[in-house]
């Protein structure tokens, strides 16, 4: 399922619902922060790399929250990271997205019980889209986050989007 | 009223205090740095560090000695298998155990693999902060290799707990030997290319040459171990200088920074000896897998790890120094204290001294080439 | 190369009341020394030429548990009296030869020499052992928490009896 509803015969002239090209621009170019938390950090670097190739889903690590619309937390979310984490999620602009990468982020993961400065989950803090789970998640399990992280903008309303 | 000439005399100057991270694309992680300028020029650097502190040693406390080994891991997450054996081999001496000859073995073929694997990192993403992105994706190409022998073995590509104290949790998959010696014979001219791309290259040896320069008198008081260490002139691996595992039965050599393109101890001096380093390892891999006998792999392994009373401090050579455990037992199931010399951490306190009188620009050079894992940092 | 009652030896008939004695802690032997003397022993052992001790391998700071164990009417429990140790690996880079030396302080007033006069990368080894533990070193150049936020005022994590908070800044702490 593409965007286009009709194509006329004639060449350059597509039908598609403003929303639908909405979303489908922002679902083809989500520039993520270029932020790595911990050891799920190597392999979102490693899903950006040569191998598996971010790229071609449109998602560049840009270095400012100021410029990304989507934020991967990937890794071990300390108390003490937890309110910058908040004030770069806060930086930026609207619409953003969150993808938690990793048992870390999802809930604390293998220091949920005795780790008395992780934060048990950064949904404690920001808000979650997806959460990819896997300690740490293999590349192919980010892809999919991200695939479906797509397929959730790919069914966002305009006129309802309220953001958090 | 006479209007006074503003000259470099009388102007009022204030020193300006400028924070760097923990969000920060080039501190390798969440490390804070707050750095003071007179102008361009740093005046002082103090790291904040803190912001991976994942509780480990509070873990050791609660954990049994074989529960321990995945956090471990989790430690330094570039060189995992190395952190293992470092472990493996601490628990080992406290309790007196030998073990086969053909985990030595493998240790050691795992544990060279680690290293080129971490020092692929280091070099790329070196080279992604001086601002050369090609090196970066070579480098993680044949990282990737790497990371698919891993996986064969043990199922994991970068956290593996497959090194425990006593053996390794099972024997290498058939094809392993023949896709290592694979992997080799492919790895060797890439060294060379990457050479030719980024080690030679006019703007590199301009951003690194002659900066950030460490005399060996302060790098052995600071502690600085490993590569660094290495770079500012003094032979001291610890593969040969406190032999651990079957070190002592290969032939390599131990490079040492000369000053290739400028002083010794320079931030080149310390990229380029990761260069060499892995074609040492390179050596000593091809001398492995050729000698590796047959053999059980878990026979030593300890039903119950129980130690008596007594503590010990063991250190292995891992790709960014001297990781030392320091481990108390009390004679129960879980280890009193453990407590870990992560060289990370000793190495990172040299960075105040490294980048006073340097320009801002010079800090990101100088702190990529110390080459930390944040994790080892703050554990 | 020294063994370690060699050195014993020697630091004894220089010091003779500062140096306790030697505990064997299977396969480690430990030179014990009071807490306001391992600044000078240090000194010392860095720059006497046939010692030489110029590499600081470890410092860790540990809870020793030793005191009486009291139990809280919530389940917890808490230790009184007792010591906490500052436990030095040291080893010299000319002559190979290694050491452990050790301080014992008592919980109630866990005061000792800093000794980052002698080795440099003592600093960070005391801060985090102050961090985790809450030893303080008399002359430490900064000694404030490492790890640990700055403004953590819950205690000290590595102790046997530390008891988590329940919240830090308004976020929830435990699982
Ligand atoms: S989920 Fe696992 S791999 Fe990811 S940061 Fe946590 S411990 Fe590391």
């Amino acid at each position: 399922m593409g965007i286009l509803d009709k194509e006329f015969s004639q060449e350059n002239i597509v039908i598609t619902k403003f929303e639908d090209l909405m979303n489908w621009s922002r679902l083809s170019s989500l520039w993520q922060v270029g932020f790595g938390l911990a050891c799920c950090a190597i392999e979102m670097m490693a899903t950006s790399a040569s191998h598996y190739d971010f790229d071609r889903f449109g998602v560049i690590p840009r270095p400012s929250p100021r410029q990304s619309d989507l934020i991967i937390i990937s890794g071990t979310v300390t108390l003490k990271m937890a309110l910058r984490i908040k004030r770069l999620y806060e930086q930026m602009p609207d619409p953003k997205y969150v993808i938690s990468m990793g048992s870390c982020s999802n809930c604390g993961g293998p220091y949920w019980e005795h780790g008395y400065h992780v934060l048990k989950g950064v949904d404690r803090v920001v808000p979650v889209d997806v959460y990819v789970p896997g300690c740490p998640p293999r590349p192919e399990a980010l892809l999919e986050g991200l695939l479906k992280l797509q397929e959730k903008i790919r069914n966002e309303s305009l006129v309802k989007k309220v953001t958090a | 009223m006479i209007e006074m000439e503003t000259t470099s005399t009388n102007l009022r100057t204030q020193e300006m205090v400028l924070n760097m991270g923990p969000q920060h694309p080039s501190t390798h992680g969440v490390l804070r740095l707050e750095i003071e300028l007179d102008g361009e020029l740093i005046v002082d650097v103090r790291p904040h560090v803190g912001y991976l502190h994942r509780c480990f040693e509070k873990h050791c406390e609660a954990m049994t000695y074989p529960q321990i080994v995945p956090y471990v891991d989790r430690m330094d997450y570039l060189a995992a298998m190395y952190s293992e054996i470092g472990y493996a081999v601490a628990v080992e001496r406290l309790l007196g155990i030998e073990v086969p000859e053909r985990v030595e073995y493998i240790r050691i073929i795992m544990g060279e693999l680690q290293r080129i694997a971490s020092h692929l990192v280091a070099v790329g993403t070196y080279g992604l902060d001086i601002g050369a992105f090609t090196p970066f994706l070579y480098c993680f190409r044949d990282r990737e290799k790497i990371l698919t022998l891993f996986e064969m073995t043990c199922g994991a590509r970068l956290l593996y707990n497959y090194i425990w104290p006593g053996g390794v949790s099972h024997d290498l998959p058939p094809d392993f030997i023949r896709m290592t010696k694979e992997f080799l014979t492919e790895f060797k001219p890439t060294i060379v290319e990457l050479n030719n791309l980024l080690s030679y290259n006019k703007i590199f040896i301009e951003r690194t040459a002659n900066v950030g320069i460490l005399p060996l008198e302060t790098a052995i008081n600071y502690g600085v171990t490993g590569p660094n260490l290495r770079a500012s002139g003094l032979k001291w691996d610890l593969r040969r200088d406190d032999p651990y595992s079957i070190y002592d039965r290969f032939d390599f050599e131990i490079p040492v920074g000369k000053g290739w393109h400028g002083t010794v101890g320079d931030c080149w001096d310390r990229y380029y000896l990761r260069m060499i380093e892995m074609e040492q390892s390179v050596r000593i891999l091809e001398q492995a897998i050729e000698q590796i006998p047959e053999g059980d792999v878990t026979s030593a392994i300890p039903k119950r790890i129980k130690p008596v009373e007594g503590q010990i401090y063991t250190r292995v050579e891992n790709p960014r120094g001297e990781l030392g455990y320091f481990i108390v037992s009390k004679g129960g199931l879980q280890p009193h204290r453990v407590k870990v010399r992560a060289p990370s951490f000793v190495n990172l306190e040299i960075l105040g001294e490294l980048c006073k009188g340097h320009l801002v620009a010079d800090v990101v050079a100088i702190l990529g080439s110390i080459d930390i894992v944040l994790g080892e940092v703050d554990r | 190369m020294k063994t370690t009652e060699e050195i014993f030896e020697v630091l004894k008939n220089r010091y003779s009341e500062d140096i306790i004695g030697i505990t064997n802690m299977p396969p480690e032997k430990i030179i014990d020394v009071k807490p306001d003397a391992i600044f000078k022993v240090s000194a010392f052992l860095i720059n006497d030429p046939d010692l030489d001790f110029d590499n600081l391998m470890i410092l860790s700071g540990l809870d020793d548990a030793n005191g009486t164990k009291t139990n809280q009417p919530d389940g917890s429990f808490e230790f009184v009296g007792g010591t906490l140790s500052v436990v030095y690996h040291i080893e010299s880079t000319k002559h190979r030869h290694k050491l452990v030396l050790r301080v014992s302080v008592p919980k109630e007033n866990p005061v000792t020499e800093s000794v980052v006069k002698v080795w440099a990368c003592a600093d960070w080894h005391e801060r985090e052992a102050y961090d985790m533990v809450g030893v303080i070193f008399n002359n430490h150049p900064n000694l404030i928490r490492i790890l640990m936020p700055y403004d953590w005022d819950a205690g000290y994590p590595l102790r046997k009896d530390y008891k988590n908070p329940e919240f830090y800044q308004g976020m929830k702490v435990p699982y």
